[in-house]
């Protein structure tokens, strides 16, 4: 047995590997979350949400989520980061530091997000204490996902399609320079 | 493994973009803590399909996604035209509506 499969095999059955990974991917994905709002340099607080878009793949990977990871890595890390990207360097945001990104009252913000998390900490544990996910939890295959998008979920997907293409003729439209 | 520990984790990453979206001057910066706020749901919904073993909460995360492409394409574009105007995408100084 080669080493890559059982390394597969050890993450997969044993139950406490998933949840230091978790715990890991966690902590790296809130500090990059906390240092891009809180940078004063546009080019590294998208940096930072790279490694926070990067680290939420791998949350949806632990869950079992393998085509909303893959999805996330390519439309997100690939195609949301480049646009944004695109607008650091069409707006001409000074690279380097810059210290008129933020408001002034910045307390206020902080107290809402604070009470914000509060009530949304209270009544989660409200709701669910200690459910765990079931043990026995399977992958969610990709087959499955294109079984339920093309069966039961076929008319958001036709209005989502409608709705992409909408959007993009519209910023086509509103970016236009005449 | 808890739901609670996805939960906490979506509402953590919730608070900190609500918290982004309202200090930000730059309206780039703003767009990008709204994709955070975004991806608090995303690991909601994902964190019950897993849960129920139901494959709608992954659905339901893809549609977000696609919403979210939408949305970012629209914004840019919104900026973009701001900037092309004012100069500036600083968004305490685009208050043409204020009395």
């Amino acid at each position: 047995m080669t080493l890559a499969p059982s390394f597969a095999l050890l993450v997969a059955t044993t139950s406490w590997a998933p949840n230091i990974f978790f715990w890991i991917i966690a902590v790296v994905a809130l500090v990059s979350a906390l240092k891009m709002v809180t940078t004063d340099n546009v080019v590294h607080a998208s940096l930072y949400l790279l490694v926070v878009l990067a680290a939420v793949a791998a949350v949806y990977i632990i869950l079992g989520a393998e085509f909303a990871a893959a999805t996330q890595v390519m439309v997100y890390i690939g195609a949301i980061l480049v646009l944004l990207l695109f607008g650091v360097m069409l707006t001409r945001a000074r690279l380097g530091s810059d210290d008129d990104l933020n408001h002034d009252q910045r307390w206020i913000g902080a107290l809402v997000a604070v009470a914000l998390g509060a009530v949304m900490g209270y009544s989660l544990w409200e709701a669910f204490e200690d459910v765990q996910l079931p043990d026995d939890r399977a992958v969610q295959r990709t087959s499955e996902v294109a079984d339920s998008i093309f069966g039961s979920y076929i008319v958001p997907f036709e209005a989502i399609s409608v709705l992409l293409l909408a959007a993009l003729i519209g910023a086509v439209v509103v970016a236009r320079r005449d | 493994m808890w739901l609670n520990q996805f939960l906490f984790f979506a509402a953590a990453l919730f608070c900190i973009g609500v918290y982004g979206v309202l200090t930000r001057k730059n309206a780039v910066l703003m767009l990008m803590s709204i994709e955070l706020i975004l991806n608090a749901v995303n690991i909601n919904l994902v964190a019950f399909g897993s849960f129920n073993q139901d494959i709608s909460g992954q659905v339901f995360a893809l549609f977000v996604i696609a919403v979210a492409a939408a949305e970012v394409g629209v914004g840019l574009a919104i900026v973009l035209l701001i900037y092309r105007n004012r100069r500036s995408i600083d968004v305490t100084e685009a208050d043409l509506l204020q009395g």
